[in-house]
């Protein structure tokens, strides 16, 4: 069925454009989460938006359904592609469009990736501010699926607090821009929407995003603790006292441990736990709460306190900080990257309670988080070659998640629901508010084509719309009402 | 009440349904019914009942922007949300508030300054010794924001968290109490200025900030004695958004670098008909404010909206960015809104202008409320 649809996509990307070998289709077959895995039916590499509405549309005219993928790095799954769909790849689709510092703005294609738009910005004395750790090779379009953050979203907020506009293709293959880049437009939010909605409701094809003023300043505290429940004292110091570093990390004494082992960051020897805590600002501000977070540090029982103030010293106490999981990777064969979130006053209570479900089960737990906003990344390390283990440490994980949901927290911070989560859905929402947000999804994607079994346990029916209402109004039957 | 077998249904829902009065008049527009629920519980049964008799809801908070956007085609029934008034959580250690939709944006800032925190949005100030008014849940079914946007956006920026009493009586919500969460889809975003459109606003979680330890304003008098900082705020600040006075307000929308133009643009456009604005706003966030007064001529008002509207749509004031005109730029760049306008000008213009993404707009009215029966009319395009 789908053979029938190739000569339709060469005549829109071209020959070069279309993948139907099956050992290069194998190289599309999952995203940053490997353990799901399925080769497309299709692979097509549009380079304009006009070719991907036109993919779109062929698409949507013979029911095939389609995945939308960046550069392949969503750590949930959400660019799986379907064995029986179209995989439409927009890594060729990666102008930047224009860079207006005078509006700071820029306008972007999808396929850009996150660091070259900072680049491209930086001579004007702007950045890109959504930084998730994948910022060198993850696209702004799948940024946007996604909602992206990272470690410096707890001052400068998400993907969904820096885009302004979106051209998308809806699912009939319209091309529609939401959104005028003002951030004031007219009419329901549906950039708000849009964004985080993982690929569901459409594929962006360009992209208005907000650029932010260089901070004059910065600095970064390295805090060692002997205990991550003294790092979480600290913590909440912090943030009680008023102040909203750009980033507050987290990593416990196993992560510290794999990270020595990996890139020799010697941070400080025998710490249960560190706290990278990096603030930005005026001069003035930073060196005034910089003070204020040494002293913080230090009455939570901080055992050793070291600071950078250039960028290169900056970047040797990040580097500990950002190899970790690939560090953890070196000292267990196999590990679950976890994403929850707690609200950042139950980190302690949650810390412990994940170290008993660690002791019980015997799978050692790693964490790395985002404390600041309570985002845990615990990394449950286990032996892929034992079935036993492999099984223990898939309860674990889904154990987290029941220990952030029961915090009242949520079940994803920044990797998305995709496939990865989705049974997780029900225990979160109920069955009224899973229903109403598929609302949205039957408004752009009635057929359900876009992206399909993904974020939701089970597809809502759209059924037909009743649309403007028939007949004459009760109340005017009933002569209590006039209408106009 | 004989006759009327609608009200005891209402009633049997939510105690306190009765009769409406003149006074209950949305835009002008009077209702049948008024209701204020006591509890989420109460305002999905009122709504349900609602449903029952196609009644068309309109939803009111302390009624200070009732008359924004345009008067409701119909309006059956006003829920007043005045009852819903409970600060259900302050998470001071997470900076984060759950609250009902009455309650009122001043009355949580009293609260929330207790734990040295706010809701970084500016409510209507207070004038003459009147405490500022507006709720929470008519600031987000608003999308209102004043002069502090620039630092911390506005309500959609700020919001976590959302439950929603559909059309039909469903209770749904969307996000939830950290801050920091992706999942599902965000309601919160959809909601937060939809005015009421697609159903009712009954709680809301949000993210909070730390009080500033200090605060003052620079006042620069280009023609005057140049600048001078105060700890207060001058008179005007975040009036002119808030309230614009009894006459037609539009609000401007620009891409920044195109602030000169827009300046120009509305002077062009206030010529033309001999009116006189006063201009006020966000000048660096790209939003501006019109505010002509309730004694200009409604044809004159009505000319001054479209003839704004076309200088903006020519291109000599769209701020498309200076260095050259970008062929993939968003095919509009600015747009002028009216607030709020006297019904006779109201008659003579479309308050909202073109809209980017309409037709998609149409589909999640469709789809939220398929009888049309939440604000109709009020919102963009008719919805």
């Amino acid at each position: 069925m789908i053979d029938q649809l190739v000569p339709a996509m060469v005549d829109i990307c071209g020959p070069e454009g279309v993948v139907t070998d099956p050992l290069e289709l194998r190289t599309y077959e999952c995203d940053g989460l490997t353990s799901h895995r399925a080769a497309p039916a299709l692979v097509v590499l549009p380079q304009t938006a006009e070719q991907v509405a036109a993919v779109v549309r062929v698409c949507a005219g013979a029911g095939i359904p389609f995945v939308a993928r960046g550069s392949g790095t969503g750590l949930s799954g959400g660019a799986l592609p379907r064995t029986d769909g179209v995989l439409i790849v927009t890594s060729k689709m990666r102008r930047i469009i224009a860079i207006d510092p005078d509006s700071q703005r820029a306008i972007l294609e999808p396929g850009v990736t996150n660091l070259s738009v900072s680049n491209a910005a930086r001579p004007f004395g702007y950045f890109y501010a959504p930084d998730p750790s994948s910022q060198q090779i993850c696209s702004v379009g799948g940024n946007v699926a996604e909602n992206s953050g990272g470690a410096h979203c707890l001052k400068n907020g998400f993907t969904v607090h820096h885009v302004t506009g979106l051209e998308i293709v809806t699912p009939a293959g319209e091309l529609v821009w939401l959104g005028d880049g003002t951030g004031a437009a007219p009419g329901y939010d549906l950039v708000g929407a849009f964004i985080g909605s993982e690929g569901t409701l459409g594929i962006v094809t360009k992209i208005v995003v907000k650029l932010t003023k260089i901070p004059q300043m910065v600095t970064c505290l390295l805090a060692a603790f002997e205990t991550t429940g003294a790092g979480g004292t600290a913590v909440s110091a912090i943030i009680g006292a008023g102040i909203i570093p750009a980033a507050i990390e987290m990593m416990d004494a196993l992560a510290i441990e794999a990270a020595e082992a990996a890139v020799a960051c010697h941070y400080p020897q025998g710490a249960g736990a560190v706290l990278i805590v990096e603030l930005d600002g005026p001069e003035s501000d930073v060196r005034r709460d910089n003070e204020a977070v040494r002293r913080l540090c230090q009455q939570a029982g901080s055992t050793e306190i070291r600071e950078a103030v250039d960028p290169a010293e900056r970047a040797v106490i990040w580097a500990g900080r950002k190899s970790a999981f690939a560090a953890v990777g070196r000292i267990c064969p196999a590990y679950i990257v976890q994403d929850g979130v707690v609200p950042r006053t139950a980190l302690g209570t949650v810390l412990d309670k994940i170290a008993e479900l660690s002791a019980e089960s015997g799978i050692r737990v790693a964490n790395v988080f985002h404390a600041g906003d309570g985002n845990l990344h615990p990394l449950v390390l286990y032996d892929d070659s034992s079935a036993a283990d492999t099984a223990a440490a898939a309860e674990l994980s889904g154990a987290i998640l029941d220990l952030c949901i029961s915090h009242g927290g949520s079940i994803t911070g920044e990797h998305g629901v995709g496939v990865d989560k989705s049974r997780y859905m029900p225990k979160m929402f109920g069955a009224a508010d899973l229903d109403t947000m598929q609302l949205l999804r039957c408004a752009f994607d009635p057929d359900g084509l876009c992206n399909p079994g993904k974020v939701f346990p089970t597809p809502r029916l759209c059924g037909e719309v009743p649309g403007a209402r028939r007949g004459v109004h009760p109340l005017v039957a009933a002569g209590l009402a006039e209408q106009f | 009440m004989t006759g009327d077998a609608v009200l005891p249904e209402l009633a049997a829902a939510c105690p306190a349904a009765r009769l409406a009065t003149g006074a209950d008049a949305v835009a002008g527009v009077v209702p049948r019914y008024a209701a204020a629920p006591a509890s989420v519980g109460q305002a999905s049964a009122l709504l349900r009942a609602a449903g029952r008799h196609e009644l068309s809801v309109v939803a009111r908070g302390s009624g200070s922007r009732l008359d924004w956007g345009a008067p409701p085609r119909r309006c059956d029934l006003v829920v007043d949300t005045s009852r819903l008034d409970q600060v259900l959580e302050h998470a001071a250690g997470d900076l984060v508030a759950r609250v009902q939709a009455g309650v009122s944006l001043h009355q949580l800032g009293e609260l929330l300054a207790g734990a040295g925190q706010q809701l970084a949005l500016d409510g209507i100030p207070g004038g003459n010794g009147q405490r500022p008014a507006g709720t929470i849940g008519g600031t987000l079914a608003t999308g209102m924001a004043g002069p502090r946007r620039l630092r911390y956006g506005t309500p959609r920026d700020l919001v976590i968290g959302i439950t929603v009493v559909r059309a039909d009586g469903t209770v749904a919500s969307s996000g939830g109490k950290v801050v920091k969460n992706v999942a599902g889809y965000d309601l919160g975003k959809l909601f937060a200025g939809s005015y009421g459109t697609l159903g009712l606003i009954a709680e809301a979680v949000f993210r909070l900030h730390p009080l500033p330890a200090v605060a003052s304003y620079t006042t620069v008098d280009t023609v005057g004695d140049g600048a001078r900082t105060s700890a207060g705020a001058p008179d005007w600040w975040g009036r002119i958004e808030a309230t614009g006075g009894p006459g037609t307000l539009v609000r401007v929308a620009f891409w920044a670098a195109a602030l000169p133009r827009v300046l120009a643009a509305i002077d062009t456009a206030a010529e033309a008909v001999t009116a006189d604005p006063q201009v006020a706003g966000s000048a660096a966030s790209g939003v501006l404010y019109a505010a002509l007064p309730a004694s200009t001529d409604p044809a004159a008002a009505a000319g001054f909206v479209t003839g704004l509207r076309a200088a903006l749509a020519r291109g000599d004031a769209d701020g498309r960015p200076a260095s050259a005109p970008v062929p993939d730029s968003p095919p509009v760049l600015a747009s002028a809104v009216v607030v709020h306008a006297p019904p006779p000008v109201a008659a003579l213009v479309d308050l909202w202008g073109p809209v980017p993404g309409l037709s998609l707009m149409r589909a999640v009215k469709d789809q939220f409320d398929p009888g049309h029966r939440m604000a109709p009319g009020r919102f963009a395009g008719g919805i």
